[in-house]
């Protein structure tokens, strides 16, 4: 699900080929895992069908892999709302809410504000858990606290994110 | 857990602060700024706590926390802007209206609980009472209750180098609540305890204060400390980020 706002936001930059958009996806989000070719057209044909992105000819070159694709209004729109939305506080989310900070910078959004939306996200989630550790018996207890403590590395992250939110979007932009 | 007597006689706020009228929010600043030498802490802060409301302060190392937790207690002045309590200006009250309010309506518990080492725990507790002028064994009688409370029993005789850190956290949260204050100032309250004995200290933190109706103020960079209250509040380069609850649902 993610590989599709993620082209979505890549695409928001300006229109693209699958190609390049494949080499954009690797270079910032895939380096342990790259994109496979048949992903990249099975989620941008999903995306046309959608009507988040539409075909608008072809670049210079030879082959269907120069089939050039371009944002729509909906899918900006779509776009926008998945990368303001905190995501759902669990354990183990570094990937996304990577991915949704290198989007933000890359595309001038106020990464800052996303955030401190999904720090007050994470903190909610603490409350809940700690007003039930409080009344849970000691068994239940124990598997709160690891929960707790797997949200408290996440708000580490955003922390120390924050105080770097210059830096990365210097050099993501070169 | 055992029931703790009514508050002692003190004074009225309204003998500490002129008017009687006491809007919602109990505590709050506007547009506060404060330097130190050429440092701004502050930079036009808000901030506001209601009633019976727990509100976790947070943010980096030097972000202003302790500085806008000072102001609102009245301990630092503003260089510009307002501190309200009671809706009433306490930036304007002259040091002796202010001490006086502190004494009386605020109670305050530190990284390291300072307590006075000549002191035995239970006079320590008691002190707040002896200096809003009860009587000694009055003020005695009414630390006792404490002890059992927050899990001290057989502690009241010994000194603060006799007390572990938790121990001498416990009494510590006992000598700022004794007199029954209306706000509760924690500027890091488990910062130097082990896990076990900070969950101890906020659990019944948490619970006095929502018995009694105290509002917290809770400075933390912690997490799991500021998880127990009922909401956040960001300092960051001496300005406030407020999430109010449900926006980021």
């Amino acid at each position: 699900m993610s590989v599709s706002y993620a082209l979505l936001g890549l695409l928001e930059q300006h229109p693209n080929h699958g190609y390049e958009l494949k080499r954009q996806y690797d270079e910032y989000f895939g380096r342990d895992k790259p994109l496979l070719y048949g992903q990249v057209y099975s989620t941008l044909a999903r995306l046309v069908r959608d009507g988040h992105i539409l075909e608008t000819g072809n670049a210079p070159g030879e082959g269907p892999e120069r089939k050039l694709y371009a944002i729509t209004a909906q899918g900006e729109e779509e776009f926008s709302t998945w990368l303001a939305d905190p995501v759902t506080p669990e354990a183990h989310l570094q990937t996304i809410l990577g991915m949704k900070m290198v989007l933000a910078l890359l595309l001038n959004r106020p990464a800052d504000a996303y955030l401190d939306a999904q720090r007050h996200a994470h903190l909610e989630r603490m409350r809940e858990l700690t007003a039930q550790r409080r009344t849970a018996p000691l068994i239940d207890a124990l598997l709160i606290d690891h929960a707790l403590f797997h949200l408290e590395a996440d708000l580490r992250w955003i922390d120390l994110t924050t105080s770097r939110l210059d830096s990365i979007a210097k050099e993501l932009k070169g | 857990m055992t029931q703790l007597p009514p508050r002692p006689a003190v004074q009225p706020a309204s003998a500490l602060i002129t008017g009687s009228a006491v809007p919602a929010p109990l505590l709050s600043c506007r547009d506060v700024y404060r330097s130190f030498g050429a440092t701004q802490a502050l930079r036009g802060i808000d901030f506001t706590a209601g009633a019976g409301e727990i509100v976790a302060i947070m943010g980096p190392s030097g972000s202003g926390k302790s500085t806008l937790l000072h102001c609102l207690a009245g301990i630092l002045l503003p260089d510009k802007g307002e501190v309200r309590f009671a809706g009433e200006r306490i930036d304007r009250l002259s040091e002796a209206r202010r001490s006086a309010l502190r004494r009386e309506r605020f109670g305050f518990v530190f990284q390291f609980g300072q307590l006075v080492p000549e002191l035995t725990a239970e006079e320590n507790v008691s002190l707040p009472l002896l200096l809003a002028r009860v009587a000694r064994n009055e003020a005695l009688g009414l630390a006792r209750p404490w002890f059992e409370r927050l899990g001290l029993d057989g502690l009241e005789g010994r000194l603060s180098s006799e007390l572990s850190g938790g121990e001498a956290q416990r009494v510590a949260l006992a000598r700022a609540l004794v007199a029954d204050p209306q706000v509760l100032f924690a500027d890091e309250p488990t910062g130097s305890l082990d896990s076990l004995s900070g969950e101890l200290v906020m659990n019944l933190l948490v619970d006095t204060a929502r018995e009694r109706g105290t509002t917290v103020v809770l400075v933390t960079h912690e997490p799991r400390v500021a998880a127990y209250a009922d909401r956040e509040v960001m300092v960051r380069d001496g300005r406030a980020s407020c999430v109010a609850l449900g926006d980021a649902a």
